[in-house]
This record gives structure tokens, sequence and C-alpha cells, in this order.
């Protein structure tokens, strides 16, 4: 059976350990991620959840352990080969670019998926007039599917955190992932706006059948869209099972209360 | 501003920059052809600079580079004067690029001096007694004034050779502003323009940072390059005092005050680059550094995010108002 699941995860993390100096942000840490699910991945402030995306996107290096990406270990790929590979992400805090407009920032989501150069573009070969507006085709769609429309003409760093949380979605999806990575996604969003970015995610799963690891303080959330839910402390995974098996766990409960007091 | 009078404006600037050399003395004639050669060095620099967020204080490095090619090309092999331009862009974006790879470790302050570096050497590399044999050392290379061409005259254009400079120089400038529009509105542009705003996610998002940025600084270089190579031509002469640390810091001063990032602002800062210090002459012999530094302070006072920055605003304004 642990046979089965294994073959058929689309992520698999391994063992893995993180150190900085004498900190050690993630210690033996394995969880499986079957395609088309949305897990969660909670823990307190510090338990090395941002650390474990970074491994990911390939921003840190692990220490020990392995990355396994459908057949690949992630470990040795530039970093710069993730979104082709199918891993999309989004930041903790924002890291837009600031000075260009929502459009232009969802457009270079997709450079993963473009292939023209320095020289055809340059020349502006036919090709790449038929990138750039497949490319600008699918910002639009996405655009549209983030209600970010009336604000796609402007320049990013002028819009407030949640639109600017939006457009950061939007980026992520340009590059058409396989496993999205959100990283507190619901951060500084009001209660209505959680409600609407959990349909929304949702809808990612179901209607573009991506595979969501989403890292969430906000309790509600996680536990209601998610299939599977790990559990991390000082780096070590304490809990894994379905959102009410975690949610009644001992040790989480036992570190919750102690991040609260 | 509407379509169409956009259209009308750069229909009226083209004709102005084609009537241009047929109204004005030769000396100005000479002058404009400068501008357009500083045009394209401020689009090389703005592209690595302004675009990439690159800084470069040696750009002048390159443009000596480029003004040599085409001096010991046309002076020590015969080569004709057009064929140097792209040779010395070639000769520049490989200069660029491989000075680009170890730059790639430095950031900010530390590139700008590194280039630096590059920029204040320069001069007495060219002196170098083992290169005198191609470079001239200290004396440098006289260039002979390129005739207006034959068909020129068959055709019953007659014009003389500074204003035949003035649209060669015209010409090569199109077709780098084209070549550089081009390059900085698709896939590579917005590249370029992430890697500056947000290197860490522009990586996430899979640009190859590293391979755009050291191609950003070819890029730039080539520019560079060309704009020597056609400014050699011009004044039809190179030394290595033409070209020291202060023509770096100048073509910065002209992109800033022209506008970073911005196409356009790379015109502006060349007519500053060019003008100004002839203006600030002409008001006080004394010290006309100072008065230029007062003309820059004003600019940059006035009109902080450049020229480009400025008429952009003014015609937001004049659009709304249009519009209502
Ligand atoms: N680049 C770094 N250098 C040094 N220490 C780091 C670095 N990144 C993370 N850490 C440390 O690793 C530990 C885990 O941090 P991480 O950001 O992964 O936590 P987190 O679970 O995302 O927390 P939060 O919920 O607050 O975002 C923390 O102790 C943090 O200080
Ligand atoms: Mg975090």
């Amino acid at each position: 059976m642990a046979e089965s699941t294994a073959a058929r995860a689309l992520l698999r993390v391994h063992n893995v350990g993180v150190r900085f100096g004498g900190i050690v942000a993630l210690d033996d840490v394995s969880f499986d991620v079957a395609p088309n699910c949305i897990v969660g991945l909670i823990g307190p402030n510090g338990a090395g959840k941002t650390t474990l995306f970074n491994c990911l996107s390939r921003l840190y290096q692990c220490d020990c352990g392995d990355i396994v990406f459908g057949e690949r270990s992630l470990l040795r790929v530039p970093r710069h080969r993730i979104a082709a590979l199918g891993i999309g992400r989004t930041f903790q805090n924002l890291a837009l670019f600031g000075t260009m407009t929502v459009l232009d920032n969802v457009m270079i989501g997709h450079h993963s998926r473009m292939r023209s150069g320095f020289l055809s573009n340059a020349l502006r070969l036919p090709s790449v007039g038929r990138d750039e507006s497949a490319a600008t085709g699918k910002a639009e769609a996405l655009i549209e599917f983030l209600g970010l429309k009336a604000v796609a003409g402007r320049r990013v760093s002028d819009l407030p955190i949640g639109t600017q949380k939006r457009v950061e979605l939007a980026r992520a999806l340009a590059s058409d992932p396989t496993l999205l990575l959100l990283d507190e996604p619901a951060s500084g969003l009001n209660h209505e706006e959680v409600g609407i970015l959990g349909a929304v995610i949702r809808e990612i799963r179901d209607r573009l059948g991506v595979t969501i690891l989403l890292v969430e303080h906000h309790m509600n959330l996680v536990m209601s869209i998610s299939d599977l839910v790990v559990a991390l402390d000082f780096g070590r995974k304490i809990a894994q099972g379905t959102p009410d098996e975690v949610r009644a766990h001992p040790e989480v409960v036992q570190a919750y209360l102690g991040s609260a007091c | 501003m509407t379509r169409r009078a956009s259209i009308g404006v750069a229909v009226l600037l083209v004709i102005a920059c084609l009537l241009l050399p047929f109204v004005v003395s030769n000396y100005r004639t000479f002058q404009f052809t400068l501008v357009l050669v500083y045009a394209i060095a401020l689009l090389g620099l703005n592209i690595l600079t302004g675009y990439n967020g690159q800084i470069s204080l040696g750009h002048g490095a390159f443009y000596a580079i480029g003004a040599y090619t085409a001096a010991v090309l046309m002076d020590r092999l015969g080569a004709p004067y057009w064929a140097t331009v792209p040779a010395a862009g070639a000769v520049c974006l490989v200069a660029g690029f491989l000075f680009g790879l170890p730059a790639l470790r430095l950031e900010g302050l530390y590139l700008a001096l590194a280039t630096f570096a590059l920029g204040v050497s320069m001069p007495q590399l060219l002196k170098y007694h083992h290169l005198e044999k191609w470079t001239g050392g200290v004396q440098g290379i006289v260039i002979a004034k390129p005739e207006p061409p034959a068909f020129l005259h068959e055709a019953g254009l007659r014009m003389n050779s500074d204003q035949w400079l003035y649209f060669f120089a015209l010409t090569v400038a199109a077709v780098m502003f084209v070549l550089g529009w081009n390059l900085l509105r698709g896939r590579v542009g917005r590249a370029l323009i992430a890697i500056r705003d947000q290197h860490i996610a522009a990586e996430a998002m899979g640009i190859n940072s590293a391979l755009y940025k050291s191609l950003a600084f070819g890029v730039s270089a080539m520019y560079t390059g060309v704009a020597g190579a056609l400014g050699a031509i011009a004044v039809q002469y190179v030394a290595p005092d033409s070209f020291t640390i202060f023509l770096s810091l100048v073509f910065l001063v002209g992109i800033v005050v022209g506008g970073l990032a911005s196409i356009s602002g790379a015109l502006y800062g060349a007519l500053f680059i060019q003008f100004v210090p002839n203006v600030a002459d002409e008001i006080s012999k004394a010290a006309p550094w100072a008065i230029f530094g007062l003309f820059l302070i004003g600019f940059v006072y006035l009109m902080p995010t450049g020229v480009a920055g400025a008429v952009r605003m003014l015609l937001v304004r004049f659009t709304r108002k249009g519009a209502k």
C-alpha cells in the first residue's frame, strides 16, 4: 500500500534537513504529495515552512535528504529551471516586480513557457510576435479569472496588499504549474477575501488540475480545503493526516498552545 | 494623445530630422551628429543600468574600444568607414559579455567600483607601448573624413561631408533604436526589468539571471561601441585622452538626466550632454563646469524622473485636458 502511494506521488520530500549555523530549520522532514490534492502545511512561526518552500524552489540548498518531483531529484536543478519543470510559487512577503504593470507581472510568470531570445526579440521575428500575443492572451485570461481586470494597466506597487497577493497568484499560475506552492496567501486579507480565496484555490485545483501545497496560519482556511495536512514544529514533522486528525493531534495542540503563550 | 496626433508628431519629427542639416550651419550639423552618437551610447548604458539595474561607471571604456576598433581598421587595414561600425559593435559585444561574467558576482556599488576600474585604466591601456604600432600611442590616430557616396551625387543630391555624416549617423541611430525598442518591449525587456526589480522572484519565474545579466552587459557594450566607432569617424581622430573616466561619468549623467529605463530618455540625455556644456561655456568662460553643475541640479530637481518622465507626465496631463 505504502509502495503504491509512493509511486503515484507527484512530490516526495525525503528526510530533508536544513541548518543555518546553529539553527536547525528543517530536521529530517518527509512527506508525499499526491497529484490533484491540496496539502496544507502548518506550524507555528519559525517552524520551517518557508524554508521548505525555498528548498523546493532551490533558493536554499538542503543539507541532507532528497526532493523528488515527478521522476527527478530537484537537488541538482538550477533554480531558474524549476518553473519550467512545473513548480510555481508565491512569496510570503510579496516579491512582485514593483515598477511594472499588473499585466507585465503576470506575463513574466509565463517567461518559462516562452522561447524567444535576444536576437529574435531585437529583430522582432514573426515567431516573437506570435509568442507575445499568446502570452498576452494567457495573462489576460488569468487577470480576468482573478478579478484584476480593472487594474491590469496599473503599476503593481501602487495597489493594496490584497490585490498584490492576487497578482502574485496570477503570476504563479501563468507558468502553467503542475504544483503550486502558496506561502500564506491569506495573510493580510479580510474575512470576506479569505472566503473568496478558499474558493479560488479549490477552483485552481478542480478546473486547472493543479496540485497545491499551502502554507497558512489561517486554520479555518487550511482545515476547510486541505485533503491532507502536515504539521511542523521547530523543523520537525510532528503530525500528518486528515484535517480532523491533525487538529486533534496532541503534539499539534501542544505546539500551538506553546506558541500562544 | 490620440493615435493620429502621435503619428502626426512622429512624422513632423522625422521631417525635422531630415531637413536639419540643410537649415543649420555645418558646425551645428556636426554637433547634431554627435548628439546621435551619444544617444546610441546612452541607450546602451540605459539597457544595462536603467533597465537591468547594473551600475556602470566605466562605459567610456567600451566607447573607446569601439572608437579604436574603427580607427585601427580604417587606418591600418584600410577598411571602409561604414564597415567599421558593425565591427566595433561585435568587438564590444564580446568584450562586454566577457567583462559581465566576473561582474555577475558583484552587486550595486561593488559593480560600480569594478566598472570604474575599467574606465579609469582604459586611457593608459591605450597608451601601452607594445600596442603603439596599432594604436599610435599618445598621438592617437587621425582618420580621413568620409565623403558622401558617389551614387548620391549621380542622383542629383548635393551634400557636403558634414551633412553626409549626419545622415549616416542618423541611419545607424535609427537602426539601433528600432532594435533596442524591439528588444525591450518583449520577453527579454520584461526579464531585464524583473531582474532589476526583484532578482529572486525573477529566477523563480524561470529567468536565467546570470545569462541575462551578462548578455545585457554585452549588448550594452555593443551599443556604446557602435557609438564610439561613429564618434571616431565624426571627429576624425582618436587619442587616449579623449576617453578619460570623465566620459564615463558624463554618460551616467546623460541617462539620469534623460530618464532611466526610457528609450527616448537616451535622446534627451544626449542633447543635454552635447549642448549644456556649450551653453555653460557661453555663460561663463571662467567657471563653465560650475554653471553646468547648476544646470544639472536644476534638471534633477525639476524633473526627478528625467526629461523623459517629465514629458510623459505632460502628455498625460495634455490628454486628460483634451478628453474633457
Ligand atoms: N536565510 C536564513 N538565514 C538564517 N536563518 C534562517 C534563514 N531562513 C530561515 N531561517 C531560520 O529558520 C527557521 C525557520 O524559518 P522559516 O522562515 O522557514 O519559518 P516559517 O515556518 O516560515 O515561519 P513563519 O510562519 O513565521 O513564516 C527560523 O528560525 C528562521 O529564523
Ligand atoms: Mg514563513
